[in-house]
């Protein structure tokens, strides 16, 4: 059974490891079924080979403070990953060490196997046409109009016409619901619900592999935040295409998440602890063992409330 | 370290000679090593810019809007700066030529400084504040809205999409604004010195004809490209290098400004000490008839 799911094997086993430690055999069986399940559901998980992201052992400094210490952990093709954490605590970095924006002090990103940062400049600006990256604040360019935005890549890497690439640009559009007028519309003209569904729209104008999506749903209002949550449902189920999406927002995590990585400040855990305190379903993670999950999942300050008082207990003596 | 220092030297309550000597080492230390550090920084950035230009042109849509507002939209300041110089010109010196009886070389005096120094660095300085610290401003933005990073996560490469054009603008544009400042301040000067104060038109020229060559006008352009290059690398490595917020944009946007003028007087020094060995050597007789 095992050697069949070789390419999901990883995501089993640190399920297996939760439940072992949970110390339930029906909770074992259950997560062996649906961790099975959800692998065989996906055919592009086990027809190529490899992960196609593997970070090994990536640390991170900004000075003196480390953001990333000792982070390992792989990404299935076809998977949705979620990182969760509190802000400050480096997923935004670790977004932007896979897509080589950022050296890691020490350790590896490995994309498609090959370490984007040790490539030619060409090689790496070829890669970087598989990647697709949806921004915080959408980052679009100021001085060109939502078309020439959607365009941008197209233009840069393809030698199609100006009449194709309209099209490609509408039809883009039209996927994440916006009309065609606006095309002609500069970024500041749009609010920021649309400002994101561009760029979400720019990042999958040239079909990437890998989507990459920092903070999606941050600053936009509940209904759409559920448009862009749905959005990326929408993106995996028209294109095979893995996903990584960072977020401390646990309505996207438990809408689109096959799996959940939490990380932990650096500056909040101990030497010895590593940083990344939950890896597994979306659904077993509010039963997580560690307070420092459940506390996340259900949106508590717990200790961070006592701590505060202590400081101002402190400071007043 | 510096902090802590402190924050020890606050408990003790007294001040420490030997402490205050090492941290004063230590702080010129570390001043030092920023400053090698930042100019390293610029000359990989000017390098790897100079690169980009040898290997890819941009294209022609990224082009002609950097040269528009680098050249067409510096104009206007660039003239009216250079008429008001040559006027200047004549009113500091007319009386002191008068003085000796020599207001006709006032025409010299006027456009030899103004073709060999006023006019390439006037319209270097206006170019530095006009264009230089806007772009270091926009660039900055960028950087802080992630712009530039998604340029990257794009595949394009930020030096040659953004730099390149920048860079091309200022220095094919910048000897043509210094010509533009050169005219402008000539015709002040003569406006000035002839229909206002009435020298006499004809001895005017020729003693200007007789003054001013050809060397000295295309050794004002030719330092004029070494200034255009500047303000392109100082003020796009500053905005590349932005801080974060309001005031990281601010900053960038001044201290290229002020990068870049600095950069344009120690350029302007050192390239004048070479244009003087360089005219000695092609004319070792000739040398400075002036005065």
């Amino acid at each position: 059974m095992r050697s069949q799911i070789s390419d999901g094997s990883r995501y089993f086993e640190s399920r297996e490891l939760l439940c072992c430690e949970l110390g339930d055999e029906e909770k074992l069986q259950d997560a062996f079924l649906s961790g099975l399940i959800e692998i065989m559901s996906k055919p592009s998980a086990d027809s190529k080979a490899g992960p196609i992201v593997s970070v090994r052992d990536v640390h991170v400094n900004f000075g003196r403070n480390p953001v990333l210490r000792g982070i390992n952990f792989e990404v299935p093709r076809g998977q949705t990953l979620v990182v969760v954490g509190e802000s400050g605590c480096g997923k935004t970095v670790l977004l932007k060490s896979i897509i080589g924006l950022l050296t890691p002090n020490q350790g590896e990103v490995l994309f498609d196997g090959q370490t984007l940062n040790k490539l030619s400049d060409r090689e790496l600006t070829r890669q970087r046409t598989r990647f697709g990256f949806v921004f915080q604040q959408a980052a679009l360019f100021d001085s060109l109009t939502i078309g020439q935005n959607v365009a941008f890549p197209m233009k840069e890497h393809t030698d199609k016409s100006d009449k194709e690439i309209q099209e490609t640009v509408l039809a883009r559009l039209a996927e994440v619901g916006l009309p065609e007028n606006v095309i002609y519309k500069k970024p500041a003209e749009l609010s920021g619900g649309m400002r994101k569904r561009v760029g979400l729209a720019r990042a999958l104008v040239l079909n990437p592999e890998l989507m990459l999506y920092d903070e999606p749903t941050t600053g936009l209002d509940p209904i759409m935040s559920d448009v862009i949550n749905e959005l990326i449902l929408r993106t995996r189920s028209r294109y095979p295409v893995t996903s990584i999406v960072v977020t401390h927002d646990m309505h996207t995590v438990q809408r689109v998440a096959d799996r959940v990585l939490m990380f932990y400040p650096t500056s909040r855990l101990k030497p010895s602890e590593p940083q990344i305190i939950y890896d597994g379903s979306p659904r077993e993670m509010e039963r997580s063992r560690d307070s420092r999950v459940t506390q996340f999942v259900r949106g508590e300050a717990g200790e961070r409330l006592m701590e505060m008082q202590q400081l101002s207990e402190a400071r007043s003596r | 370290m510096a902090t802590a220092s402190n924050t020890d030297r606050v408990r003790r309550g007294g001040f420490h000679p030997i402490e205050a000597v090492t941290g004063a080492i230590s702080d010129v230390g570390g001043a030092v090593v920023d400053w090698i550090t930042a100019l390293g920084d610029v000359i990989l950035f000017a390098l790897r810019t100079l690169a980009w230009l040898t290997t890819r042109l941009p294209r022609k849509e990224t082009l002609l809007p950097s040269f528009y507002t680098i050249g067409v939209e510096s104009l206007p300041v660039v003239a009216l700066t250079g008429t008001f110089i040559g006027m200047v010109l004549a009113v500091q010196s007319y009386d002191t030529f008068r003085f000796l009886n020599l207001e006709t070389r006032l025409g010299a005096v006027i456009n030899l400084s103004l073709v060999r120094e006023l006019g390439p660095v006037l319209a270097a300085t206006m170019l530095a504040g006009r264009v230089g610290s806007a772009m270091a401003a926009e660039l900055g933005t960028m950087r802080v809205t992630e712009q530039i990073d998604a340029l990257t996560s794009m595949g394009a490469n930020p030096i040659h999409y953004l730099v390149v054009p920048r860079f091309l603008g200022c220095l094919i544009l910048i000897p043509m604004l210094t010509v533009m400042a050169d005219f402008m301040g000539v015709v002040g000067g003569y406006f000035y010195s002839v229909i206002i104060l009435g020298i006499d038109s004809h001895h005017y020229w020729d003693n200007s004809k007789k003054f001013v060559g050809n060397f000295d006008v295309f050794s004002g352009m030719a330092k004029s490209l070494a200034f255009g290059a500047a303000i392109a690398l100082i003020s796009c490595h500053r905005g590349f290098n932005s801080r974060p917020g309001a005031e990281g944009v601010g900053r960038a946007a001044t201290t290229a400004f002020v990068y870049s003028f600095v950069v344009i007087l120690i350029l302007d020094l050192f390239l004048n000490i070479g244009i003087n060995a360089l005219y000695s050597t092609l004319w070792p007789e000739g040398g400075q008839q002036f005065i």
